[in-house]
């Protein structure tokens, strides 16, 4: 435990450091080109960087507290998410019954599953039973306007937000031979990974972006952030190999695994937002929006990460 | 004692309140600066008053009475305390045949006193889907016996989702309350101009429907 404790150290202060050199490049960025605040690039970035202190602070409370601490702040990641994706879904007065189901019933139980470690139920707790379930509790309310859209939406915003999500202290419950008592680091590899391919991105997209990838769906994201941010996170994630259970090799495959789900995750979503008339899914984080614009990416890789690390080294 | 206590129930409900709809205020062609001003929203579910009260930065809160009826506050123990201990309401009779009080003479008197106001012109919540119902006449009467006071337009969105009427349990969507610039009457403005005016200022506030972004 000692181990995982140093290498998390380790990491911490590596994250750190890079925080550091991101506050004083913003500083800089600030106090040459507008000092008066007038940039809004600038003071996007500025506010980003601001908000990423925090929620560093936040994951590395949440690590040194072990397994609670991590699935008590994904839980209410989750809670966060699916309120700000149920503002958006379509919804009569029939509906409120379902709704807080959804919220007071389904995401603790799998929370609270992923707790027990109950395998075998929190991996089809909401696929399977509530999938199920709910659209039965919804059809009893009576009325039958839009009823497929609205089931659809909401079982839709439970996948992502909830199940999805959850996926990521599901990463605990493995267990891995030679890597006991060290499962929170792979949670740490892949928010660093996932995340920093998002800002990295970002930042090769702002500095050459010319060509779009998506025009249709997000006018942000460009070929040459994507082939930067998703080669340059590879890169760190394969340089992170040791905090792994995957040899050098291993760990390149699953940082561009995960790079690019993250990527296509940031893109369905964007897609969603556009069909919504929405720029933001909320305005919790400064800078960023709100969490699931945060966290869309790390939703889209967290379940399949959780799958090819349990198929391919978890002996459970 | 009863103050301490009222000031813990009052941080539990902004605490919940924020929880269940992360509420957050766009002061749009206004600031939120402590001056005298009476706050005219809509009103469409029971916790309009709550989640106004909630975004008031914490000074401008300390010196702003909800206008609200005494047949709902007065119900019980718990909503008299909260009523009249916690959000210091002006309450108001709404049957002139049970009232032993002016309610417009209450509201004035608030006001005399430099007390800021929230009130729904409305006169009741609305369940139809009209987005507002016609204005009563009280914000005019308001108007013209103290027309040195602002009167701010307030639009509050998605809060009849999260507790429709009959409903209990809230459930979690996100709500904005939004602040338009202050109207007050003119010198010989009819009353019928006036709560016009005064409705279509609430209504500029209210979020367009979805539309393209380019």
């Amino acid at each position: 435990m000692t181990g995982a404790n140093g290498d998390f150290l380790f990491l911490l202060l590596g994250i750190g450091g890079i925080l550091v050199l991101a506050t004083t490049i913003g500083a800089v960025l600030k106090h040459r080109i507008a000092p008066d605040g007038s940039n809004p690039t600038i003071e996007n970035l500025n506010a980003r960087i601001m908000a990423w202190w925090g929620m560093t602070a936040l994951l590395a409370i949440a690590f040194l507290a072990g397994r609670t601490g991590v699935i008590i702040l994904f839980a209410f990641c989750s809670f966060a998410a699916l309120r700000e994706f149920m503002t958006l879904t379509t919804k009569s007065a029939a509906d409120h019954w379902p709704i807080a189901v959804a919220f007071f019933v389904v995401l603790p139980v799998q929370y609270y599953l992923i707790w027990i470690d109950w395998y075998g139920l929190y991996s089809i707790f909401i696929p399977v039973y509530v999938f199920l379930l709910l659209p039965i509790i919804t059809v009893l309310q009576g009325d039958t306007r839009n009823v497929f859209i609205r089931i659809s939406e909401t079982q839709w915003a439970l996948m992502i937000c909830v199940f999805c999500a959850s996926h990521v202290p599901a990463l605990l419950t493995l267990q891995i031979e030679g890597y006991e008592g060290r499962n929170i680091l792979l949670i740490a590899f892949l928010i660093v990974v996932v995340q920093l391919s998002d800002v990295l991105q970002y930042t090769w997209g702002k500095l050459i972006g010319k060509h779009k990838v998506a025009p249709a769906l997000s006018p942000s994201k460009t070929w040459e952030g994507l082939l930067g941010g998703v080669a340059s996170a590879t890169l760190v994630g394969t340089a992170l190999w040791w905090i792994t259970p995957f040899t050098v090799w291993q760990a390149a495959a699953m940082s561009l695994a995960i790079t690019l789900c993250g990527f296509f995750g940031g893109l369905v979503m964007s897609a969603i937002k556009r069909d919504r008339g929405v720029k933001d899914w909320g305005h919790l984080i400064a800078g960023h929006g709100g969490f699931i614009d945060r966290l869309d990416s790390v939703v889209f890789s967290a379940p399949i990460f959780f799958h090819l690390v349990r198929y391919y080294w978890s002996s459970v | 004692m009863i103050s301490v206590l009222a000031r813990l129930t009052g941080a539990a409900i902004i605490l919940f309140a924020r929880f269940i709809t992360a509420v957050r205020a766009i002061w749009d062609g206004i600031e939120p600066v402590p001056r005298q001003r009476i706050y005219f929203a809509n009103h469409a579910s029971n916790g309009d008053t709550i989640l106004i009260w909630t975004v008031l930065p914490p000074a401008i809160r300390a010196r702003t009475r909800p206008v609200a009826a005494a047949d709902y506050w007065l119900q019980s123990p718990l909503r008299r305390f909260i009523g009249q201990d916690v959000l210091n309401t002006v309450l108001i009779d709404r049957r002139p045949e049970a009232r032993n009080h002016d309610p417009m003479a209450l509201i004035l008197e608030a006001v005399d006193d430099g007390a800021s106001l929230i009130i729904f012109p409305e006169g009741q919540r609305n369940a139809t889907n009209a987005p507002l119902l016609p204005f009563k006449s009280g914000l005019y009467n308001i108007s013209t016996a103290r027309p040195q006071v602002d009167l701010v337009p307030v639009w509050i969105e998605n809060l009849n989702s999260v507790m429709p009427k009959g409903k209990i349990i809230p459930i979690p969507l996100l709500c904005t309350v939004t602040f338009g610039a202050p109207i007050r009457a003119e010198p010989d403005e009819p009353r019928e101009a006036f709560l016009t005016r005064a409705q279509e200022a609430v209504l500029a506030l209210a979020p367009r429907p979805a539309e393209d972004p380019q």
